[in-house]
């Protein structure tokens, strides 16, 4: 009996589920959703009355189809769903899962990762109040509570992201203050070429920013937010033309693109590699997902290629897996997935990563969210101990917090690299440690029935 | 005080009364406790790597900022805990705490 286990209940995770199930396996599917759905395609809480088609725009009829196909391979028993379940450590071939009941084993053959990703963060001086939240959090917050992050929201950053949620609250009647894009339009146009790629997505973006009209500006440089003891009180930025601006505000939502999420990849031992065009690490795979033995990546958590390309992603996974094991298996689609490639190269063109504004930011400017650690900070211990990242940690705290550097270590990166005159490869990456989430002591000290073990039931 | 969230949608769900360092507070079912919260008030909790208050990032249990405390039992991931009707919630620590 073959035990596949999947972690991640988005686009990609939900065709590796259905693909495996196709071929006889069942896999287990675990989730910190309550709901499949992953980050884009996110459901709201039961007794919510709002349609697909206001929920998922032109994209509702492929979240329609996706929620629809999980809750049939789960109504059908055909796969082991695990929702609101976290994966917080793996080692010797057991994922250590907490969920509703506790710190739960789940041994595995084969694992697929479809983790996702997260909001690619760029510190603003004054990021830290209360009231500055990432872009994914203010669609989040329309989409699956219906509400919005404030009365006057500055939306700031870069990334096809930027001019989507700006529309999306528009509709909704939220008030939208500015959208304030890091990117030049230099840049931007310059990348068409390859945003050519897929000429429906691109003229549909650029449709919805031109509904923006003033309220979008591009090539701009955020200077700092400015915040009393409740929150934001007013975004100060440059122009393109470097002309001085000032927006009041009650609530910033910033992300510059997406940034992998890796850290169960790293635990499981795929290999790390510093990608210069998309200002972050990123597994090594081959084409079909394959990172290490048994182990398969899928989705963002392995390219950004977006939700489509996920979809396509998490089939090759679950493919490659069925492959390694000798099954029958459908044949794989590899060319749209290079059509999808040359698109998402042309996003991490248009939209850059702000590294020299970041590795420019003031010595006061906080760097690390959770621990309240400056960028001036950062530089002293770098002059002292040298500029390794895991150096730079342990003796800074700069990326030791809750969030374990998802949101600032690109950043400490750049500012490192910045200070010393290397390379941000060179500058090397925290080390992924366990737990991946935060876990109660309680849930360590009682030690699980041997009965409640997550095992997958293999080939039916 | 004014909460920092506004509902734009979905406001027709049943009430759900909960309290914020004891004082009675209403959101609707359906609502995370960050959503309970932050549309009655500025913010979750006290802040603890500086002055600043904190009230969440990224709404999607991965930075862990959303923290916040109860009268008994365990702390919160606010953003991904729906509110349960009676829960009594806390901005600073129990008095309990150590
Ligand atoms: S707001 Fe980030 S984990 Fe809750």
């Amino acid at each position: 009996m073959t035990r596949v286990v999947i972690v991640g209940a988005g686009p990609a995770g939900i065709r590796a589920a259905e693909t495996l199930a196709q071929a006889g396996l069942c896999p287990v599917v675990i989730d910190e959703g309550a709901r499949a759905g992953g980050q884009i395609y996110r459901r709201p809480p039961e007794g919510f009355t709002r349609p697909p088609t206001s929920l998922y725009g032109s994209e509702a009829a492929k979240a329609v189809a996706l929620h629809g196909c999980f809750d049939g391979l789960v109504a059908q028993g055909r796969i082991d769903h695990r929702p609101e379940s976290s994966v917080v450590a793996i080692r010797d071939g057991v994922l250590h899962v907490l969920g509703p009941v506790g710190l739960l084993p789940c041994p595995f053959d084969r694992l697929i990762l479809a983790t996702g990703a997260t909001d690619r963060l760029a510190p603003v001086p004054g990021w830290q109040a209360p009231g500055v939240f990432s872009l994914g959090a203010a669609q989040i917050a329309l989409k699956a509570q219906g509400v919005a992050l404030g009365r006057r929201i500055v939306l700031a950053g870069s990334g096809p992201l930027l001019t989507l949620v700006a529309a999306q609250l528009q509709a909704a009647g939220a008030g939208v203050a500015a959208v304030l894009d890091t990117a030049p339009l230099g840049a931007q146009a310059r990348a068409l070429p390859l945003l050519a790629a897929r000429p429906v997505v691109t003229l549909r973006g650029l449709a919805m920013r031109a509904r923006l009209g003033r309220l979008y500006r591009a090539g701009v440089t955020l200077e700092r937010i400015e915040a009393d003891g409740d929150g934001p009180t007013a975004l100060y930025w440059r122009d393109a033309r470097g002309r001085a601006r000032e927006t009041p505000c009650d609530a910033v939502a910033l992300g510059w693109h997406l940034r992998s999420e890796t850290h169960l990849a790293e635990l499981a031992g795929a290999r790390l590699v510093h990608d210069p065009l998309w200002s972050q690490w990123r597994p090594g795979a081959d084409p079909m997902g394959r990172a290490g033995a048994g182990l398969y990546l899928a989705g963002d958590g392995l390219c950004l290629l977006g939700a489509d390309g996920a979809e396509i992603a998490g089939r090759l996974a679950a493919i490659a897996c069925l492959q390694d094991l000798g099954l029958p298996h459908p044949a794989p689609d590899l060319r749209r997935l290079r059509r999808l490639h040359r698109f998402a190269t042309g996003l991490a063109r248009a939209f850059p990563y702000p590294a020299a504004g970041v590795a420019a930011l003031p010595d006061s400017a906080v760097i690390c969210r959770c621990e309240g650690i400056t960028a001036g900070a950062l530089r002293e211990s770098a002059a002292h101990g040298g500029a390794e990242a895991n150096r730079v940690k342990s003796l800074s705290r700069g990326g030791m917090g809750r969030c374990q550097g998802r949101y600032c270590q690109i950043a400490v990166t750049e500012i490192l690299a910045a200070a010393t005159g290397i390379a941000p490869a060179e500058a090397g990456r925290m080390r992924a440690q366990a737990p991946a989430r935060p876990l109660p002591v309680s849930a360590c000290l009682a030690d699980p029935a041997p009965s409640q073990t997550i095992l997958p039931s293999g080939r039916r | 005080m004014t909460g920092r969230l506004v509902r734009l949608a979905e406001k027709g769900r049943l009430p759900v009364r909960f309290t914020l360092d004891g004082s009675p507070f209403q959101a609707l079912a359906g609502d995370t406790v960050l959503t309970a919260v932050l549309t009655s008030a500025r913010s979750l909790r006290a802040g603890d790597a500086g002055p600043e208050r904190r009230a969440g990032f990224c709404l999607m249990g991965a930075c862990q900022d959303c923290w916040i405390w109860q009268e008994d039992g365990p702390r919160l991931r606010a953003c991904s805990t729906p509110v349960a009707p009676g829960m009594r919630l806390l901005s600073q620590p129990p008095e309990s705490w150590p």
